[in-house]
């Protein structure tokens, strides 16, 4: 079914609007306090919006009536959340949990419990349904949770942060289960980690402070990041000026050489560059952007990323070493090969 | 774990042997080896045996009717809550006297409802139905108090997600709801059912003390305390007995983790 949702939750500074296609997987991407829980959270019926309408095929979730908002019963929704808590009935064994949802549509016990065993099989969690859920390690209980909504039979299914706080190994086996099974459904997910969005959805809405600033394709939205926002939540070097023969001119008066088929003179421009492609080096280098160092933050995988305001890059721990850079120091970049700049403008 | 200052060591022994001392008062007057007899005497018999027929009784009716108070009252706001809770809850503290006395001027032959109640032809006062409306009003608050302090500590998550899920109003409190708050529930009944076993001043002004009827054990006890005071111990030694099972019984659920 597809979705389509303004919410506006004006307590939490929300005020998003989505789309989904029937059947596509779409990543709801922000950092923490972005409001992508606010979000879910109104679509599923657990926070009321108070402003904003959602339709879900045929259904409204929750629309205007003058100045009221009239909200769907969630009962009535015929979605299925999932939380970052998973949310199991801590007094109902996995088998029990699962077999909730047909349970609640007036199947028999015995009828409702087959049918939570085929899904349990299903997300390869068979083994746990004797299990009660605060025995469970927290990937078992989110793939219980995963299991419990498939078998509500969902026409939206709402996934928030299904990979917050899980350790790697937990994490992977989700992640393959989700790519198992999300196909073919219609999926809200939300999360901090752009790879996520990569990885399981087809389109991807960025939220910034309550607001989508930009919603689109996965693979172009990343590949084209309209804002400097979108592009750190992509995790890509992303820097904006005024297209001027084959360069971008920095607000600054830099030029960044670019290639740019098909762009106008004067337009506003952007590039997006792989972290890995941008290098430091000594000032006297052509060609190099010069910059000052604001902050130097050690990254956990033995590389220091120092970021200027125009530009940043990642180096290794040796190179650090040798540079010796210190935050307002002067800095110059340099780009690899030669990016290619597009338009910001429609 | 520190070390606890030795001045408060002592107190709590002073404490101590203060709760204990009537017991071991009770234990030295019983009369060990009369005691079967005692306990088996028709006055006896049936003094314990009412005590446990109107206690479960009531019990049952502080079931039935307190857990559903204490969702209501736990579903308010603010100064309506607070005073409602405080009406609610004053039977906890009132002196039972006074309970007995309102309930004899509600139920009682000229009490309020008491006249309604005679015209149909269903008199309460000074029958075992009033033992029971006696033992339940003073023991109600306990399940009121308790499952309204368990819902206040509930989230209501885990019902907006059976919601999502299909669920019904009815099956969210059945299948959710209250087991979540079963620990609460069984600590109420458990509260209840003592407090009930043990009503004496509110029976005594609104239900009399008639042998059979309305004599509860606690009454038997009393009425014997002059003229057969080893009988009145055997009695209220089982009363001991009964409430060191049921507060064993009342705390170990509590032990569990409530979620």
């Amino acid at each position: 079914m597809r979705l389509d949702a303004t919410v506006g939750v004006a307590a939490r500074g929300v005020n998003a609007t989505l789309h989904v296609p029937a059947g596509q997987t779409l990543a709801l991407l922000g950092p923490n306090g972005s409001g992508k829980t606010t979000v879910i959270e109104a679509l599923a019926g657990l926070t009321a919006p108070d402003s904003g309408h959602a339709t879900l095929g045929d259904i409204s979730l929750f629309s205007h009536d003058g100045d009221r908002m009239r909200l769907t019963e969630p009962r009535a929704r015929a979605l299925a959340l999932v939380t970052q808590d998973a949310s199991l009935f801590p007094h109902l064994s996995v088998l029990d949990n699962v077999a909730f949802p047909s349970r609640a549509r007036g199947a028999s016990k015995t009828q409702s419990r087959a049918v939570a065993h085929t899904w349990l099989a299903r997300t390869g969690v068979e083994e746990l349904a004797a299990r009660r859920p605060r025995s469970l390690s927290g990937g078992q209980a989110r793939t219980v949770a995963v299991a419990r909504a498939l078998a509500s039979e969902p026409r939206l299914i709402l996934l928030d942060e299904p990979f917050a706080s899980l350790d790697v190994d937990a994490a992977v086996a989700l992640r393959s289960l989700l790519r198992e099974v999300l196909p073919g459904r219609t999926v809200v997910l939300s999360t901090h980690d752009g790879l996520d969005a990569i990885d399981l959805a087809s389109s991807v809405a960025v939220l910034d402070q309550g607001s989508v600033v930009e919603h689109g394709p996965t693979a172009a939205t990343f590949e084209r990041p309209r804002t400097a926002f979108t592009a750190a939540m992509a995790g890509l070097v992303w820097i904006s000026g005024t297209w001027d023969e084959d360069t971008l001119a920095l607000a600054d008066g830099q030029h960044l050489e670019a290639s740019g088929s098909g762009l106008e003179a004067r337009v506003r421009a952007a590039v997006a560059l792989d972290p890995r492609s941008v290098k430091l080096v000594p000032p006297e280098t052509s060609s190099a952007i010069h910059d000052t160092v604001r902050t130097l933050e050690p990254r956990g995988d033995g590389t220091l990323r120092v970021r200027g305001f125009l530009l940043w890059a990642d180096v290794s721990i040796a190179e650090a070493a040798r540079l010796l850079p210190q935050v307002g120091d002067p800095v110059n970049f340099v780009i690899d090969a030669r990016p290619r700049a597009f338009a910001l403008e429609n | 774990m520190t070390k606890l200052p030795r001045w408060l060591v002592a107190l709590a022994i002073v404490a101590a042997a203060f709760a204990i001392l009537p017991l071991l008062g009770l234990a030295s007057r019983a009369n060990w080896a009369a005691l079967p007899g005692q306990l088996t005497s028709p006055s006896a018999r049936t003094a314990l045996w009412l005590s446990l027929r109107t206690a479960t009784t009531s019990t049952a009716l502080c079931l039935v009717l307190g857990v559903p108070l204490g969702f209501a009252v736990a579903a308010l706001r603010g100064v309506t809550r607070a005073v409602l809770r405080a009406i609610l809850l004053a039977p906890l503290v009132l002196p039972p006297v006074v309970s007995g006395l309102g309930l004899l001027y509600a139920f009682g032959r000229r009490g309020l409802l008491g006249h309604t109640l005679d015209a149909a032809g269903i008199p309460v006062a000074f029958t075992t139905a009033a033992v029971v409306l006696a033992q339940a009003f003073v023991a109600m608050p306990f399940m009121v108090i308790s499952v309204e302090a368990a819902l206040a500590a509930r989230d209501g998550r885990l019902e907006a997600i059976a919601a999502t899920l299909g669920a019904s109003r009815s099956r969210i409190l059945g299948a959710v709801t209250l087991p979540g708050i079963g620990v609460a529930v069984a600590m109420g009944t458990v509260l209840a059912f003592a407090r009930s076993l043990g009503e004496f001043g509110a029976t005594l002004t609104f239900a009399g003390s008639l042998e059979g009827v309305t004599r509860t054990a606690p009454l038997q006890i009393y009425l014997a305390r002059e003229s057969d005071p080893q009988a009145a111990v055997a009695l209220g030694l089982v009363l001991v007995a009964l409430a060191i099972v049921i507060v064993a019984a009342a705390a170990r659920p509590g032990r569990r983790v409530v979620q």
